[in-house]
């Protein structure tokens, strides 16, 4: 019975969670443009987005934004915490409040901070104000990612390498980063999906020239969604569930060779 | 070679694009547009309109924040009794609604919470009366509240799977009840992650302007709100650099309680 309660709050839960993305995926099919009427099964917004050079555009700057931020910050953000790691208690504390300062801002303060920053510097807002600022915000979730893995490497591992004749570089790549790659990884993951959900910041850091898939949605709020972009969410959606429920697959375990 | 320096690439760029931008909020903010030193732009947010955003937005957040702890802790502990050892799944499974476009999950709650929309349509169904729902402050609470409830499960779920479950059986060995095993071991365990997640819901609900913007229909503002159209409609950046100052004053004060309670960052969302 204690069960059957559990398991019923976890489902009301998931529900909230995944009713509005239910709610887009059915509308994505459908004919009609109301948000509120079934006009029948069609997918004639699927066949649309594809014809829609103002989306695809959207949709590139998102990604390539994205990719680069993600790598950019997993890149300065995994030295980053390496280096914090060693630092001594002082110093560690007040990096680490920094690094905090982006995550526990409000995205607002973030967004306006960073284009007062860039007029006053006499940059031009554009896409790369946006990569900056995408990085800037992406790097704390990678150090936090990465930090936890740092502390569980067995110490003297990296002596023990060096000790054996390694070049510290060789017994780096070796030792360290290996046992650092999940936490990377899942850095990078984090970093990619922040970028991407991104609205407030790249709404403040964007200028006039470029779009992003939110900034284009919320360009087109006032003047009603076109379904085109219900369709374009759903195929990103399913892309990255199916990729996800890959990853995580049950993993068999192998079989012996006789 | 050192490896403290492999941090020095990180100090310049957020001393570059983290301080160095909160400095000009505080220059902005403390000036007029002749440059001179002014504290009427912080001073302003005595004026009712701003005063009235500003309540709202932090009774609003207040709210959000409270039912996101009373969903999700039951919930983490939920997770953690099922002993699920895959703990990436279930991050997993809380980020994987950010893939679906955080502006149009908050406009599918228009099409569901409308006068004609699904959740009214289910109550017509169960004989209770109809709610207005839509452009309403409920409406801007379950915003808030379906975006920001994984920041809240993920930072206790966290710190709860830490806690080993010998501590628990002493205590049940030492003759305490499971009212008294939650309240004297494991709540306090679990304190890091939930001010950690207190603040990583408060704040940005806090901040919002969006969520109000869709589902408030543009007649609720939040302090948000007035900001964000002092710097895109109005122009006076220096007046909507000294209401941020306001709002950092709140997050100053959940970075020290950060620092307070959660010394070692174990409360960290992921």
């Amino acid at each position: 019975m204690k069960k059957f309660f559990k398991y019923l709050y976890l489902v009301l839960i998931f529900i909230f969670l995944y009713a509005p993305i239910a709610t887009l995926v059915v509308l994505s099919f459908n004919r009609s443009k109301s948000r509120v009427r079934w006009g029948g099964f069609s997918l004639r917004w699927y066949d649309q987005l594809f014809g829609s050079s103002t989306i695809m555009t959207a949709l590139y700057n998102t990604l390539l934004i994205a990719f680069l931020s993600a790598l950019i910050a997993t890149i300065i953000g995994t030295m980053a915490a390496i280096g914090i790691n060693k630092m001594k208690k002082v110093p560690k504390s007040i990096v680490m409040g920094v690094n905090n300062i982006p995550l526990l801002n409000g995205e607002i303060v973030t967004g306006i901070s960073l284009m007062l920053c860039f007029i006053a510097f006499g940059i031009s807002l554009g896409f790369k104000t946006v990569l900056i600022a995408h990085i800037t915000f992406n790097i704390p979730y990678v150090i936090l990612s990465v930090m936890p893995k740092l502390k569980q490497i067995t110490p003297g591992t990296y002596e023990a390498a060096l000790d054996l004749g390694a070049t510290p570089t060789y017994a780096f790549f070796k030792v360290i980063f290996p046992e650092l790659l999940p936490g990377i990884l899942s850095g990078y993951l984090l970093a990619f999906t922040m970028s991407l959900d991104d609205f407030i910041i790249t709404h403040f850091t964007r200028g006039a020239g470029i779009n992003t898939l939110s900034t284009l949605i919320y360009s087109e709020v006032r003047r009603g969604i076109k379904p085109t972009m219900y369709a374009l969410s759903t195929l990103l959606f399913v892309s990255v569930l199916v990729l996800l429920l890959f990853i995580n697959r049950p993993v068999k375990p192998k079989k012996k060779k006789n | 070679m050192n490896k403290k320096f492999f941090a020095t690439p990180y100090i310049i760029w957020m001393t570059g694009f983290t301080i160095i931008p909160l400095l000009l909020i505080l220059y902005y903010g403390l000036t007029d547009k002749t440059g001179a030193f002014t504290i009427d732009n912080i001073v302003s947010i005595a004026t009712p309109e701003h005063a009235k955003a500003l309540f709202l937005s932090i009774g609003l957040a207040l709210i959000s924040t409270l039912i996101c702890l009373i969903l999700a802790y039951p919930l983490a502990m939920i997770l953690k009794s099922l002993q699920v050892n895959q703990n990436r799944f279930i991050v997993f499974l809380f980020i994987l609604p950010m893939w679906m476009n955080f502006l149009l999950r908050t406009m599918a709650w228009q099409t569901l919470l409308e006068n004609q929309g699904v959740i009214n349509a289910i109550f017509r169904f169960l004989g209770l009366p109809q709610m207005k729902l839509i452009n309403t402050s409920y409406a801007i609470i379950f915003g808030m509240v379906y975006n920001f409830l994984p920041f809240m499960i993920l930072p206790i779920y966290n710190v709860l799977i830490k806690i080993s479950d010998d501590i628990i059986n002493a205590a049940k060995d030492l003759g305490a009840n499971q009212f008294q095993v939650f309240l004297k071991i494991i709540f306090p365990l679990t304190l890091p992650g939930v001010i950690s997640g207190i603040t990583m819901v408060f704040i940005p609900a806090l901040t919002t302007f969006v969520i109000s913007n869709l589902l408030g229909g543009g007649k609720i503002l939040l302090i948000g709100n007035v900001i964000e159209q002092e710097f895109t409609f109005s122009g006076n950046w220096h007046l909507g650099s000294g209401l941020s100052l306001v709002l950092m004053i709140f997050i100053l004060v959940s970075m020290a309680l950060l620092a307070k309670y959660d010394k070692n960052g174990e409360g960290t969302v992921f």
